[in-house]
């Protein structure tokens, strides 16, 4: 049976503020238990919330980014539940009128680029955290957590794979980053994903009864519960099954999703208007001024990196996806203006040593300077490609400069025909038998010799011009 | 007086409320509460075709705070009403 998966994802960022959206508790992660509260978020009788004006400015800077409708009036409101970790009983968000409505941002799809329409983006109020003790049967609640701002962005279904799931995700995050206004980590939560998915035949309209995934911690635990969830539901279907509209949770553990009925109620959240907290009016000029201060977003820069680098589509993706890279990139060029060679470096040679020590752009030893110096000495012959990648790698291990690495460890390239010349005579003085063998036409020789001059130059010959010498004593005497 | 609730939708609400009521107390809230609504039904004498509706008795809107840390509660203080603690945490009947 042929069947098409329907993806809807709903985001929740963290806030990068510094304090919480209704009161001034700071909002450090990883701080000591409910040392950062107040009566407003523990709920106390009697005080009123009142809004931290950044989490809109940051809420408004998404919805712009993302082309959305942003609505002139806009509400809080309450959403009724109980849990321990909400200590009101409440949890103030928005509902019929949130901040912004009808976005779209754009990921590379499975066959080519496609938008993804962004239904709505609300603010709202993280909850605290619950932590289960092993053996007694109670909980410990930290409300250090309650009340730091969330932004919401639900998507239109119209994610159609695990890899487009995955791809928004990216793309979402890439531009919370670039506007700084969320560190969007999956592992430490200030990124988290939910995953509504159903399964339908191809070109019918109508959507099959979907499931909602939560628990997707990470890039990885989004796509593989979307793997397999598409399976289970096909399994159900194919058998003539029918699929239960139900939230389930990914066991990253067991790599299943597991159905959470009977454990959670069915819910009535009673939404009603907040009255402690008054409407947000945001008009043009608002939106006007936040517009004026966006920063250049992924999107846009990736097509510059195109054209006006003539970097290709692949290199340009890959530069684009972190602001800091982007920024050390046209950082070389600026010094070194190369930018496929700088490409070709910062991609291969940089980000190997940065992903293997998991450390970020920002803490990279090399800066932009020193490497666009290395890339002058290889351009003006000065280093061969194979000692430029030696120095490197002192580079990227003292953060001292090329030329100072090269002069400590005497690294300039022979370019001295005469020099090359001598050593290649000594290398063939030493080899006779190999030599008359290269000549009756065991070509594969030449490399053999390559590597003799090269060990006795110890790899400071110019390579092209060991190629041609080499090549020109070679020749047998005819 | 017409019934705008029914027991059944009384007991519903008092489970999302987690309110457990005795059999006289279910008579008298659908009873009370039938009343209530009644009362409000005062209102849809009123013509109100094309105002807006409003949460907030007054014009207010955009009160805002600037995005500042302010000292936190005294922890000590904060879990002073707690039912149980252990110094730090607040302790409740395990709930998952």
């Amino acid at each position: 049976m042929e069947l098409e998966p329907v993806i809807g994802l709903e985001v929740h960022a963290q806030l990068l503020t510094k304090s919480k959206i209704f009161c001034g508790c700071s909002t450090t992660f990883g701080a000591s238990p409910n040392l950062h509260t107040c009566p407003v978020c523990l709920a106390m009788p009697g005080v009123l919330p009142v809004l931290n004006k950044e989490v809109v400015e940051f809420t408004l800077r998404m919805a712009l980014a993302t082309h959305c409708h942003i609505s002139p009036i806009s509400r809080f409101a309450r959403k009724n539940y109980f849990y321990p970790d909400l200590p009101k009983g409440y949890q103030i968000s928005q509902y019929e009128l949130p901040i912004a409505r009808n976005g779209w941002l754009e990921i590379e799809g499975d066959e080519a680029p496609k938008r993804i329409r962004i239904h709505r983006i609300h603010m709202e109020e993280d909850s605290g955290k619950l932590i289960h003790d092993e053996f007694q049967p109670v909980s410990y609640v930290d409300f250090n957590r309650t009340g730091v701002p969330l932004m919401e962005i639900v998507s239109e279904p119209d994610i159609r794979s695990p890899r487009e799931a995955s791809g928004y995700l990216r793309a979402l995050r890439e531009i919370l980053r670039y506007l700084e206004i969320c560190d969007g980590n999956m592992e430490e939560g200030s990124f988290r994903c939910d995953a509504n998915i159903s399964l339908r035949p191809p070109g019918r309209e109508q959507l099959g009864v979907k499931a909602e995934i939560k628990n997707l911690n990470s890039f990885k635990n989004v796509q593989k519960a979307l793997e397999f969830e598409i399976r289970r539901q096909r399994t159900l279907l194919e058998r003539g099954e029918s699929i239960v509209q139900e939230t389930r949770l990914w066991d990253a553990g067991r790599n299943v999703t597991v159905s959470m009925r009977g454990k959670e109620e069915a819910h009535d959240y009673r939404y009603f208007p907040d009255p402690d907290l008054v409407p947000v009016v945001v008009d043009e000029s608002w939106v006007e001024e936040v517009r004026q201060a966006l920063p250049e977003l992924p999107e846009s820069k990736k097509e510059r990196f195109s054209s006006q680098w003539g970097l290709p589509s692949h290199d340009a993706q890959v530069l684009i996806s972190s602001r800091s890279l982007a920024d050390y990139f046209e950082a070389v060029v600026k010094a070194f203006p190369r930018p496929k060679m700088a490409s070709n470096w910062i991609l291969s040679e940089l980000l190997r040593e940065l992903n293997r020590d998991e450390r970020d752009m920002d803490a990279c030893p090399i800066t932009p300077q020193n490497l666009a110096e290395l890339l002058q000495l290889i351009e003006s012959g000065v280093l061969s490609g194979k000692i430029a990648k030696n120095v490197f790698q002192s580079m990227y291990e003292t953060g001292d400069s090329p030329g100072n690495i090269v002069k400590k460890q005497g690294l300039i390239q022979v370019t001295d025909e005469g020099a090359i010349e001598a050593v290649i005579a000594e290398v063939l003085a030493e080899n006779p038998e190999e030599v008359s063998r290269y000549q009756k036409g065991k070509e594969k020789l030449f490399g053999f010799f390559v590597g003799q001059v090269m060990k006795k130059t110890k790899g400071k010959a110019n390579p092209q011009l060991v190629n041609d010498l080499l090549r020109k004593k070679l020749q047998p005497v005819k | 007086m017409r019934e705008k609730i029914s027991e059944t939708e009384v007991l519903r609400v008092a489970d999302l409320a987690r309110l457990e009521l005795t059999e006289a107390e279910k008579t008298r809230m659908t009873e009370q509460m039938n009343q209530i609504l009644n009362y409000m039904e005062t209102l849809n004498e009123l013509e109100t075709e094309g105002i807006e509706p409003m949460t907030h008795a007054i014009q207010l809107q955009n009160v805002f705070r600037p995005d500042e840390i302010k000292e936190s509660l005294d922890r000590e203080l904060g879990l002073a009403n707690a039912p149980q603690s252990d110094g730090a945490n607040f302790i409740v009947p395990k709930v998952i």
